[in-house]
């Protein structure tokens, strides 16, 4: 079973994420999938307000630095696997059991090992459908 | 490796041994009275991570494990301190602290430099000073010339950070804005990305817009609302896909567009354009924080800094330098070898905490991710 959103602009997104927090606790693995510019950033940014972190400025893209960690009412982290060419084999390496022993994962760029990912997971698709609309499915796989 | 060996100078105000970690590079330096580079050693992974076609954390851990001993041992022996094993020889040899990077970063990359800074300091029984790598991009102006006149703006852009501050002396930092979502450096590689140009996507993105009009395609310049002192690029990025690609749900999303039907001429144009737009944002955001700095906190900005791996760039290093001389601002950008990530920079902002008593225990952890 899925659902399915559509927001029209960036804003939208990161209000859709705060809208959505709610739904996660710690443990849950959320994988990110959707093209280069389709707001996966955005849309944690609000999933971070929503968990309460406080300065939604420290939510920034990950590709660098691979995982980021916020802090708020629950633990929040971003990891993106952008930079990661066997990103299957990584995950132990990134430490993902660590992280969701106590907090909230969420991992942009997921196609990349979806396979390797713990089930039950979440599953958010992002498909651009305009300039700035985009359509938002979200699923428990596993 | 790279280095740049320097005979130790006579006069030896506290030399302190600075180690950096953070991310791709292992490097380690010795800098005396916060400017004197004696020695600079850096081993870079790029090379490695090119051959995987992106990071291996695994090996990213392992390559630093492999490069900090052999890094550590001929920066300090190029500096003239005799070697580590010899528990007495760094306090001797002059050494007041050694400073490690030990955020913001690649937590098992940090690991290794801070484990490593902890056992030499042990060792030498001196203190251990954390640095925020950040911050120590924006002392990097200082190094091998002339002290820097504050209070500055600084900019420090690469592939993991754009951030703006307040710099009122080397270890005084009030961060005024930061990206909200890609750091420069990044867009720079996703945009290469998209034209099927290399990586990294700084200097080929730089090299083709010398053939481009900057003009021939307006992208957006994403300032954010009122006087933000925040960065965005991820618009701009999208910009340049779509108009690549076509608009996604139009008819001719993916018919009539795509990489392959542009021409050099065409990819080159788009090349200056963005570029025109990111340092265009850029200069906007300086003039910005100058004028936060004067209006807000009451102080008149000397100077001019910008620091990180996109200070290479050209058209940014252009913009920055006509506007100090607009606004009648010394413009400090490092030498080259110091843009980019390197550990004398960590061990000269050091210097400057040493100084001011600010150092640390064995306590010192590594923190990935911090906004200050």
């Amino acid at each position: 079973m899925s659902e399915q959103f559509q927001t029209n602009s960036v804003e939208e997104t990161v209000a859709l994420g705060k809208r959505l927090a709610g739904r996660f606790a710690i443990g849950d693995c959320i994988a990110m999938v959707g093209d280069l510019g389709s707001g996966k950033t955005a849309f944690v940014r609000g999933l971070a307000v929503g968990l309460g972190i406080v300065d939604e400025r420290m939510v920034s893209s990950p590709t660098y630095v691979l995982v980021q960690e916020y802090v708020g009412r629950i633990r929040l982290y971003h990891v993106d696997l952008y930079r990661l060419p066997a990103a299957e084999d990584e995950l132990d390496n990134l430490g993902l059991d660590e992280m969701l022993s106590d907090g909230i994962v969420v991992i942009e760029w997921a196609d990349r090992a979806e396979n390797a990912l713990p089930k039950p997971y979440w599953r958010i698709a992002i498909k651009p459908t305009g300039q700035a609309s985009r359509q938002f499915t979200l699923e428990r796989v596993g | 490796m790279r280095n740049n060996q320097k005979q130790p100078s006579r006069f030896n105000p506290g030399l302190i041994v600075g180690i950096e970690s953070s991310c791709d590079e292992t490097a380690c330096a010795v800098v005396a009275g916060g400017r004197e580079v004696l020695s600079n050693v850096v081993a870079s992974q790029a090379e490695l991570h090119a051959r995987f076609g992106g990071v291996v954390p695994e090996i990213a851990g392992r390559a630093h494990i492999e490069a900090i001993n052999p890094v550590i041992a001929q920066a300090i022996d190029e500096a003239g301190i005799p070697p580590a094993n010899l528990p007495a020889s760094g306090k001797q040899a002059g050494v007041a602290a050694v400073a490690v990077a030990n955020r913001p970063g690649l937590i098992g990359s940090l690991l290794v430099g801070l484990m490593a800074a902890k056992t030499l300091a042990w060792v030498w029984r001196v203190p251990i000073i954390g640095v925020n790598h950040i911050h120590a991009h924006a002392w990097a102006p200082a190094l091998d010339d002339e002290e820097i006149e504050y209070p500055a703006v600084a900019l420090i852009a690469s592939g993991g950070h754009t951030s703006l501050y307040l710099c009122r002396s080397p270890d005084g930092l009030e961060l005024l804005g930061a990206t909200i979502d890609d750091a420069a450096g990044e867009a720079f590689d996703k945009v290469a990305a998209i034209l099927n140009l290399p990586y990294p996507g700084g200097p080929a993105i730089d090299q083709a817009s010398r053939n481009g009009q900057a003009d021939a395609i307006k992208f957006p310049r994403s300032l954010l609302k009122g006087q933000s002192l925040d960065f965005s690029f991820s618009g701009i990025k999208t910009a340049v896909l779509y108009h690549v690609n076509g608009v996604p749900g139009s008819i001719r999303a993916g018919v009539e567009k795509g990489i392959e039907r542009l021409g050099e001429k065409e990819i080159s144009d788009i090349a200056a354009g963005f570029q025109a737009a990111v340092v265009d944002v850029m200069r906007t955001k300086i003039k910005r924080a100058v004028n936060f700095a004067r209006q807000d906190r009451d102080t008149n900005v000397r100077t001019l800094i910008i620091g990180g791996g996109v200070a290479a760039n050209s058209a940014l290093r252009e913009a920055v330098a006509e506007l100090g001389e607009k606004l009648d601002l010394s413009v400090r950008i490092p030498a080259m070898e110091y843009c980019t990530d390197n550990a004398a920079m960590v061990a000269g902002l050091a210097f400057h905490h040493l100084r001011v008593g600010k150092t640390d225990d064995f306590e010192l952890a590594a923190t990935a991710t911090v906004r200050r």
